[in-house]
């Protein structure tokens, strides 16, 4: 199934990428022919098949980890926001969240 | 002092006696990796702590304390998992300037076993890639051809131990970026099962796909680092509780009655002459040595790129989603809105094969094609799963090329990604399993290339794979130094 530049611009809108023009183009080019290939998956008959999410579902004795819900010590919020572009007093700190 | 020509156990055993010091060990790597700077196999190399680290080695040995199993052994970190107050890229320009605050639990495991950590190697944006040549830090060479890639997408750590600039190294796989660029290189390289080995401080690519694991000169060395990374780890819950074996032992023995299965859908089109040869003629050794070969099938295995292209992507479009400009890393300057801010910070850090495969994921996850492509691939993938468990009912491990070709030109699959995915083949099925799989070199391609094979086992069956691979290993005698490296003095 090919993909159009306006599923291109929208999928970028999405997955928060300001592409260019002349990637919208490529894009679409390169993703057309992957999906064209994905294709292929639909001759298979899955109707009866589980979905495979994990490694550990299929055959394996080992369960699902779970841990009792019980606060342990982390980074702290120092550690938390030094690395961070911009931080004041504690915060992470961002433009403004609702635009003009 | 030549690290291709010492193993760990040794070094270890040479610095215990004092007849070595780590402090040598290490400066003599340092050196290796500035001679070696074309291939570009480092981002960052942390020179002070590790001659720190090598002198603490070296008191411990002058006061007769017995010394932890990697003692003074020189290893090398993919660029993706953290180390506190380290530089860590991921190879990405969006990271350019993060340093962690934390540090990897494979890592920590292998600086208390006494390792020397001597820098972070290249790799490909977030590793993704098959050749290295996706890095804002530019392309890392083949020391055997230095016009020719790697692999990926860990081909810094691949070359580091090919050109003895380390002992041993870690990379990520998740598609193969351990196991092909050791093909590639003429290195070993393992991908532990999944679970066996703590992601806690890998920069997430694909979740459910990716593992930690050890380049090395040797089976036997492989197998030691494994032992030290392996088990259980609080911080991540997908990390496994099945109990770690004694790795290091379970290589001995030989491989009498072992069922070596071959399937027939990795011998097919597509696969170099010498490839195939090579690969043949490596199994006819483990016939020589007793084991049985078996054929087998794996019917799916032409589904593996489709599916592996959908569920790696959806889940490092859901992965990448931390990287913003918020918390950490590059963040494009002059945005009016936080939304801008996003758009134009991703847009400038992420490379395009990082956009593609965000693109890519984001799609095959969005509303109205969530089934057809996310739910479908999931399937499939368990159809995948169970051709592996079929096949293990009558063979103990499965052998196969690790590539369908030796190393290629730097540039030559530039422009086709779907040619580059398509690379990926022999390699992907065992992420998408959840299997442990190993690549040595079986020989060179008649243009001198290294070529690996690729020997795959059940789920948390690394003692047989170890085993099957040491044996393997000793009966084909490859020699793993590249020409160019050996003459240069």
């Amino acid at each position: 199934m090919p993909i159009s530049k306006v599923d291109v611009e929208k999928i970028a809108e999405l997955a928060r990428l300001e592409l260019t023009n002349d990637e919208i183009e490529s894009f679409t080019g390169q993703l057309s022919s992957i999906l064209d290939h994905i294709e292929k998956l639909n001759e298979l008959d899955t109707a009866d098949v589980e979905p495979m999410s994990h490694c550990f579902t299929a055959g394996s004795d080992t369960q699902c980890a779970r841990r009792d819900d019980v606060t342990r010590p982390s980074l702290g919020q120092r550690l938390a926001v030094e690395s961070a572009p911009d931080n004041e007093a504690g915060y992470f700190k961002v433009p403004r969240v609702i635009g003009g | 002092m030549e690290l291709k020509n010492l193993n760990t156990a040794s070094l270890r055993n040479l610095i215990a006696s004092r007849e070595v010091s780590a402090v040598e060990v290490c400066r003599s790597a340092l050196d290796r990796i500035e001679r070696f700077s074309d291939l570009n196999a480092f981002i960052t190399t942390t020179e002070e702590t590790a001659i720190g680290d090598a002198e603490k080695i070296d008191r411990a040995a002058a006061k007769g304390e017995p010394l932890p199993r990697l003692a003074g052994s020189i290893i090398a970190i993919k660029d993706n998992m953290v180390m506190r107050g380290v530089r860590t890229t991921a190879g990405s320009r969006i990271l350019f300037n993060y340093k962690p605050a934390y540090t990897a639990t494979a890592v920590d495991r292998l600086q208390a076993a006494g390792a020397i950590i001597i820098g972070k190697t290249n790799c490909d944006e977030f590793a993704m890639g098959s050749s290295t040549e996706n890095s804002a830090y530019g392309p890392v060479r083949n020391p055997w051809d230095s016009e020719r890639v790697p692999g990926g997408s860990s081909g810094g750590s691949a070359v580091a131990v090919a050109a003895g600039m380390a002992m041993g190294a870690l990379g990520s796989d998740t598609g193969g970026s351990i196991r092909q660029p050791a093909s590639f290189c003429g290195v070993v390289g393992f991908k532990p099962s999944y679970g066996r080995v703590s992601r806690y401080g890998l920069i997430a690519f694909g979740s459910s796909l990716d593992q930690i694991g050890p380049f090395a000169n040797s089976v036997e060395d492989a197998a030691a680092i494994l032992a030290v990374i392996a088990g259980r780890d609080v911080n991540d819950s997908t990390s496994s509780d099945a109990e770690v074996e004694d790795y290091s032992a379970s290589i001995n023995g030989d491989v009498r009655g072992l069922r070596v299965g071959v399937p027939r859908e990795y011998y097919g089109e597509g696969l170099d002459e010498d490839v195939k040869s090579k690969t043949e003629t490596a199994i006819k050794r483990f016939e020589e040595m007793g084991a049985r070969i078996v054929d087998v099938s794996l019917p799916h295995t032409q589904y593996a790129v489709p599916v592996y292209y959908l569920v790696a992507t959806a889940e490092a479009s859901s992965n990448l989603a931390r990287f913003d400009g918020v918390r950490y890393g590059f963040r494009a300057e002059e945005a009016g809105t936080l939304k801008e801010m996003y758009g134009r910070t991703r847009e400038q850090g992420f490379g395009a094969e990082v956009k593609r495969r965000i693109m890519l994921g984001t799609y095959a996850l969005s509303a109205g094609y969530y089934d057809a492509y996310y739910g479908k691939a999931q399937k499939v993938r368990a159809l995948i799963e169970r051709d592996f468990r079929n096949a293990f009912g009558s063979c103990d491990v499965i052998a196969t090329p690790t590539a369908p070709t030796p190393a290629f030109k730097l540039g030559e699959k530039a422009d086709n990604p779907l040619e580059m995915y398509l690379s990926d083949i022999y390699t992907i099925t065992a992420n998408l399993a959840g299997v442990p799989a190993i690549s040595l070199p079986c020989g060179l391609s008649t243009s001198g290339l290294p070529i690996g094979i690729q020997l795959i086992a059940r789920h948390f069956d690394e003692p047989t794979l170890l085993r099957a691979a040491h044996n393997l290993e000793k009966a084909l005698e490859f020699e793993s130094t590249p020409p160019a490296i050996q003459k240069k003095p």
